[in-house]
């Protein structure tokens, strides 16, 4: 079988134009900025304030999704933006890794899977494009750090190849592994073991090479499936941090059990509760004043 | 088994480990039922047994065949004689396992992996994978020699004349091409099991991580999957070139077991394939007092050659093992 070379990956320019919406100051101002957090939540929320700007990538509509007659995801809608970090909360089983896996149509592996609704990416039903294509735009990394069983560098350089080539010598991925491992705040600790086995890496490292493996696709989305799951604290301090600068670069979506997490670094949230979506708003708005009771139940009892 | 509880202190601070009444390094055994210590004394003879057993059949045929090998054997091929001296080597056994061995093995990789790679990653039409499922354990289960009687029909008829002797009409079915074949049935049920179980030893989302960078499925079983089951498939080609070069049925019904071989006309490699020959087993048969040659001191010494090469394949094997285990595994 031959595979054509995936077409470089489109990507905006964020110019005046494009700008599709400038974020409104927010009504509450957000923490670190004066206001006192919400009650139960310590700790600073980042320093690094508002978003600047925010684009609409991907817009879920209506999507439900089930396994086999069993409902996982209902009816939810949500926009997904780059420039600002969507943090989707909610207890287990609830259907948050079936909706972050439906955006990169992981979930049609699963057999059993049926959806409707749709899922746009820059305004194209994801259904329409090619899912390897699609995956390349919007990647993924997953609780577990998965790093394949190769060197740190064949890992970002097996996403560069095409499919299952070996072509294109180490020389000419070099500044491409480069720049991802910069990206993902790995290269200063890498740089000297590039050919070093990735499974010989920290929890940690392992999982921002994951980050880094995502990000050399140059994908438009970023999706983190409780990425920290599996880390210790300053493992999840560097995640963090990392995330919050990615925003600019990439739409972020991130789902979290850690309501802490969530409100440090995300700007919008989503609570799911059984598959649906019970409330979508500004990160300061959801744990601040929640809308709606469950919301409200969710984050304080986790709280106590 | 509870007095060790009894006489702990009530109240054990929690970052402290409990006392023992030595102090020192923790005395296993102490506390242990009758039975128990039986059982572990067993276990122990047992393993202790294992092991002498393999260390005498090494060191014996070690000892035998250091005494008895000559190198010029290896190079030598067997002559008729009247005394040990005469008979000359068995240079042709031993490449004529070589070339089944390779030949065999390399029918049996390949399919093996494909079919593995079937079964574990796509197991679709779901029945035809079942039924190959149990086909494949149907054949581990056939004694060689059933394979072998059931390859001279195969292998005599006249649209595979062309992989034998062929003399009036007659297709004689005996090559190195026929008993390969053959032997890679052999081989074959324990490369695919050995490769299902690296297969499925792989967490399921590292396949995932692969397809969700945009790979596909292939790809991902090309470059992940596969090098990641490495050392299973090692060992399963281990296993399945040992059961090669250990058959004997096969060897006399499609090999001939003549001790020389016996090219048919064709161009260089290909009149030696397809002519009759014989293996070191086969060889260390008749060498021995019960065959038609009748020259121990070479039966050691051929022995002493195969158990050098099984030796060598472990060796090998362990070394990729090695390898992989450096490079690390996923925590689950
Ligand atoms: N492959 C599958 N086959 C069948 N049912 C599934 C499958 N994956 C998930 N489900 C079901 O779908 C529902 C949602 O699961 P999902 O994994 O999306 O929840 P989640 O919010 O990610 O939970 P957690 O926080 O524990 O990860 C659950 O009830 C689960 O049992
Ligand atoms: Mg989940």
């Amino acid at each position: 079988m031959e595979f054509v070379t995936p077409p470089p990956i489109r990507r905006l320019e964020l110019n005046e134009t494009q700008v599709a919406r400038q974020i409104a100051p927010p009504t509450q101002p957000a923490n670190g900025h004066g206001a006192p957090a919400p009650s139960g939540f310590t700790g600073a929320r980042r320093s690094i304030g508002a978003p600047q700007f925010s684009i609409r990538r991907m817009e879920v509509d209506n999507l439900s999704v089930s396994y086999a007659k069993r409902e996982a995801v209902k009816s939810v809608s949500l926009p997904i933006r780059q420039g600002e970090v969507l943090a989707m909360i909610g207890p287990s089983g609830c259907g948050k890794t079936t909706l972050l896996r439906s955006l990169n149509r992981l979930t049609e592996l699963t057999r059993t899977a049926t959806f409707s609704g749709r899922i746009l990416l820059d305004d194209v039903d994801t259904s329409l494009i090619e899912p390897t294509l699609l995956r390349r735009r919007v990647t993924m990394v997953f609780q577990q750090p998965n790093p394949f069983p190769m060197s740190v560098f064949d890992n970002i350089a097996y996403v560069l190849r095409e499919q299952g080539s070996r072509r294109q010598r180490k020389k000419t991925l070099e500044p491409q592994v480069h720049s991802a491992l910069e990206r993902a705040g790995l290269f200063e600790e890498v740089k000297d073991n590039l050919d070093h086995p990735a499974l010989r890496l920290s929890g940690g490292q392992q999982q921002r090479l994951c980050i880094a493996r995502a990000l050399a696709a140059e994908p438009e989305v970023l999706l983190l499936d409780e990425p920290c799951s599996a880390l210790d604290p300053q493992s999840t301090q560097v995640i963090e941090d990392l995330i919050v600068k990615l925003r600019d670069d990439v739409a972020v979506v991130i789902v979290t059990h850690n309501l802490q997490q969530a409100y440090r670094i995300a700007d919008h949230v989503a609570f799911m509760y059984l598959g649906e979506m019970v409330e979508y708003s500004s990160a300061t708005a959801l744990f601040g004043s929640p809308r709606e009771k469950r919301t409200q139940e969710y984050v304080s009892g986790a709280f106590g | 088994m509870d007095s060790s509880l009894a006489t702990r202190p009530a109240e054990i601070p929690p970052t402290q480990s409990p006392p023992r009444p030595d102090g020192g390094r923790p005395r296993s055994g102490v506390t242990w039922h009758l039975s128990d210590r039986i059982g572990l004394a067993l276990c122990w003879a047992l393993g202790l047994l294992f092991c002498a057993i393999a260390v005498a059949i090494v060191a014996y045929l070690l000892v035998q065949g250091i005494k008895y090998l000559r190198p010029s054997m290896l190079v030598t091929p067997a002559s008729a004689g009247f005394s040990q001296s005469e008979t000359g080597g068995f240079s042709d056994a031993f490449f004529g396992t070589l070339i089944v061995a390779v030949m065999g093995i390399s029918i049996a990789l390949p399919i093996g992996i494909g079919v593995a790679v079937w079964l574990v990653e796509y197991g679709r039409p779901t029945a035809l994978a079942r039924v190959t499922e149990s086909t494949i354990e149907a054949i581990a289960g056939i004694p060689s020699i059933v394979l072998a009687l059931f390859g001279t029909v195969i292998f005599s008829s006249t649209t595979l004349g062309f992989l034998s002797r062929t003399s009036e009409g007659i297709v004689f079915g005996r090559s190195f091409f026929a008993a390969s074949a053959m032997l890679s049935l052999v081989a074959l049920p324990l490369v695919v099991a050995s490769t299902r179980e690296g297969l499925s030893a792989i967490p399921q989302h590292v396949r995932e991580a692969s397809y969700a960078v945009g790979k596909t499925k292939i790809a991902t079983t090309r470059r992940i999957l596969l090098p990641a089951s490495r050392p299973q498939v090692a060992t399963g080609a281990m296993l399945g070139l040992g059961r090669i070069i250990g058959d004997t049925a096969i060897i006399v019904v499609l090999l001939g077991a003549t001790q020389n071989f016996a090219p048919v006309g064709g161009a260089f490699p290909l009149n030696y394939l397809r002519g009759a020959g014989t293996t070191l087993t086969n060889f260390v048969y008749e060498a021995s007092p019960t065959g038609n040659l009748d020259q121990p001191q070479k039966a050691y010494a051929a022995a002493f050659v195969l158990l050098l090469m099984v030796l060598a394949l472990n060796a090998a094997v362990d070394i990729v093992h090695r390898r992989a285990r450096k490079a690390g595994t996923w925590s689950s």
